[in-house]
């Protein structure tokens, strides 16, 4: 017992090593005081600091936030909304194709997903002259389509869960469809949807693959920013802006997990109570 | 071994007031009904869930919905409430049709059978919820939610959250927010499917006066056939969605219209019979089981030579170890006896092989060697011609 939990340690060991050890040196090179990446010369942030002064960057990462906002709000309310249709209506013509359709993403490998949404928008602007060009608007959109499938599956998966009889309840005591979708569905699902929203957020803050599709000149997010200069070498100053967006990443990932974390402990735990009070 | 609350008043009221089919109490001749449904049948698909269900039922009433799982109780439960439209025909309450109104356009409040209640709101909010579609004063509201609270007994859990009281708090929670609306008419679905025996008797009377300080009609669904007799003024039995037999607990229990009934409600023995003579007040059948004739309470329609069932209940049985004049007496042997304490259960083999169930309460103090009788005992056992139900399906 005791070897094998000895065994287990070091598995778990190696695995973590194996996940963060490369992300840890590059924080750890971002406080690097020389230029050269492979040599330590002191503690600075000097790094930091010329990352503030880079009119480049600041501006790739700026363009990037917004288009992380706006395609992450855009996404959470659709994929709210189909959550909602998938776990609610049972029955509907195509249910099935709907609902194949909506989590096919999730498998899509990210550079299909992106020469589609490039096709699409050829396409679209050969026939009705729309887009003319790419850039922001191309992006965000192909941000929404395919980060609204995690909002999709999360909200699916806590309205499942919920007792369908609260809403009727809820209609019983005499409030309409869209009272009882303001005043118990919403707050119900509310976790969910905050998590979605944080998903969606940070998958779009560091999409390379779709957004090298469906941008266009001039339009340079902060990942592809830092995708093309490291094809030039790796400098301190992109460790200290991987680190940054490692840390942005990391906090809203852990905060999501933390949000549905909590909402499935107190679940578990009017589970649980209302099994003691059945005894 | 089920025994249905009222037994002693059922039996002092087995007499000749009662009639078997007995559909409404004395007094819905003059009162027009409150709830009427008409012919209502629901499908799902081709699968008949209610079928062609028709159903009168009075101001003030408990009514009990009773049945098996599966035959369609809750499925006409939220036909009232508005949830499913039926496929065929109609409901009325208070006279008005309400076949096509939503559920939030009807007068009527459902207490779940999960209790729904909505998991983000404390106590006192699950209760007031109902409440903001009123036409009331915020004053009016606070003193409704109160006076509620009152009703229930948990005014000191107001800011409580579902998950933070017992289940039968919840329970209570969740009727005093169906009932705070003050609707003309509460359906409840196994209000108390989840409590414990105790705490399901102590609240059924809580159910019965709440009923009575509110003047609420209710119609309960409920598969406990003693919860449905304790609760109830009347109810229907059902079945494969349909009713068998509408009346009070004293008819279906006395006078069951069908070997569904008889065998749904409490316990029974069941025989093969055929009609030899038949006369206003009683019957002659033979029963090859029993090893002879039995005098039965006529039902309406024999004829001599016609197959029927003979029912009887085991309680209504009477045990005795010499023969005495009775009549119905036949002989048999205790193959077996269960001990309850209040009552007995005997098993008794008749000459046929026939094992016939009797129930025997244990009035005397008595003890192993006084008991009626004994494993292995020969035993005469007689019962009453008004006790010999016939059955004709
Ligand atoms: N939405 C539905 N679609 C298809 N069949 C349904 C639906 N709702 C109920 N049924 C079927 O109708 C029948 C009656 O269901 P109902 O819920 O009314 O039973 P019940 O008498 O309340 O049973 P229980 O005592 O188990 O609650 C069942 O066989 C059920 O499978
Ligand atoms: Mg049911």
């Amino acid at each position: 017992m005791r070897r094998r939990s000895t065994f287990l340690v070091t598995m778990l060991c190696f695995g973590f090593a194996f996940f963060y050890v490369p992300i840890l040196s590059m924080m750890v090179y971002s406080f690097n005081g020389s230029r050269l990446a492979t040599v330590w010369g002191g503690f600075s942030t000097k790094w930091y600091v010329s990352l503030l002064s880079n009119r480049q960057i600041l501006n790739a990462a700026l363009l990037s936030l917004k288009i992380a906002l706006l395609s992450a709000t855009m996404a959470t309310i659709l994929g709210t909304m189909a959550g909602i249709a998938l776990a609610r209506f049972k029955r509907f013509r195509g249910r099935t194709l709907f609902s194949g359709l909506v989590t096919a993403p999730l498998v899509m490998p990210e550079v299909i997903t992106g020469i589609a949404s490039l096709m699409l928008f050829i396409l679209m602007a050969e026939w009705i002259g729309w887009p003319a060009s790419r850039g922001f608007t191309t992006v965000t959109l192909a941000h929404i389509t395919f980060s609204m499938v995690f909002v999709t599956t999360i909200v699916h998966s806590r309205l499942s869960e919920a007792d369908a009889a609260v809403e009727e309840a809820a209609m019983d005591l005499g409030s309409r469809p869209w009272q009882v979708m303001k005043d118990i569905t919403l707050p119900i699902i509310s976790p969910a949807i905050v998590s979605g929203w944080l998903l969606a957020f940070t998958i779009s803050l560091d999409d390379v693959v779709i957004t090298n599709f469906t941008t266009g000149p001039g339009t340079t997010t902060l990942p592809i920013l830092i995708w093309s200069k490291v094809k030039l070498g790796v400098t301190p100053d992109i460790n200290a802006l991987a680190t940054i967006t490692v840390c942005i990443v990391g906090t809203g990932v852990a905060i999501a997990g933390v949000i549905l974390n909590r909402a499935e402990k107190r679940r578990d735990r009017d589970a649980r109570m209302a099994y003691q009070a059945n005894q | 071994m089920p025994e249905p609350a009222r037994t002693a008043d059922q039996r002092a009221a087995t007499t000749v007031a009662a009639f078997p089919g007995a559909q409404l109490p004395q007094t819905s001749v003059k009162a027009p009904p409150f709830i009427r449904i008409e012919h209502v049948t629901k499908r799902f698909g081709t699968f008949t869930a209610v079928s062609d269900v028709t159903l009168e039922i009075q101001k003030g009433e408990i009514f009990s919905l009773l049945g098996g799982s599966g035959c369609g109780k809750t499925t006409l439960l939220r036909v009232l409430a508005g949830f499913e439209a039926p496929t065929e025909g109609r409901v009325f309450i208070d006279g008005q049709d309400m076949t096509d109104l939503p559920p939030y356009e009807r007068p009527v409040n459902m207490m779940f059978q999960s209790y729904a209640l909505f998991p983000h709101m404390t106590v006192e909010k699950n209760v007031a919820y109902g409440l903001k579609h009123e036409d009331m004063t915020g004053a009016q509201r606070a003193e409704r939610v109160r006076e509620m609270l009152d009703l229930v007994q948990l005014t000191e859990f107001a800011q409580r959250k579902p998950h933070q009281i017992s289940g039968g708090q919840r329970q209570r929670v969740a009727l005093a927010r169906a009932l705070a609306k003050q609707p003309k008419l509460l359906l409840l679905d196994e209000p108390l499917a989840a409590l414990d025996k105790k705490l399901r008797e102590h609240t059924q009377f809580e159910l019965m006066e709440i009923q009575e300080k509110t003047g609420t009609t209710f119609i309960v669904v409920t598969h406990d056939q003693e919860e449905a007799m304790t609760l109830s003024s009347r109810l229907a039995v059902m079945d494969k969605g349909r009713i068998m037999q509408i009346g009070t607990a004293t008819d279906v229990y006395e006078y069951p219209n069908s070997r569904f009934v008889a065998g749904f409600i409490g316990s029974i023995n069941f025989f093969e019979a055929t009609v030899r003579t038949t006369g206003a007040e009683t019957a002659e059948v033979e029963v090859p089981d029993l090893g002879g004739n039995v005098t039965a309470r006529a039902i309406p329609g024999l004829a001599p030579g016609q197959p029927i069932t003979l029912a009887v209940r085991p309680e209504k049985v009477h045990l005795a170890r010499k023969r005495h004049d009775l009549p119905n007496t036949f002989p048999g042997t205790v193959q077996s006896l269960a001990y309850f304490g209040k009552d007995s259960l005997y098993r008794i083999v008749l000459p046929s092989g026939h094992v016939m169930l009797v129930n025997s309460v244990n009035a005397r103090r008595a003890g192993e060697h006084e008991r009626v009788a004994d494993w292995e005992d020969a035993v005469f056992l007689s019962f009453d011609p008004a006790a010999a139900i016939l059955l004709k399906d």
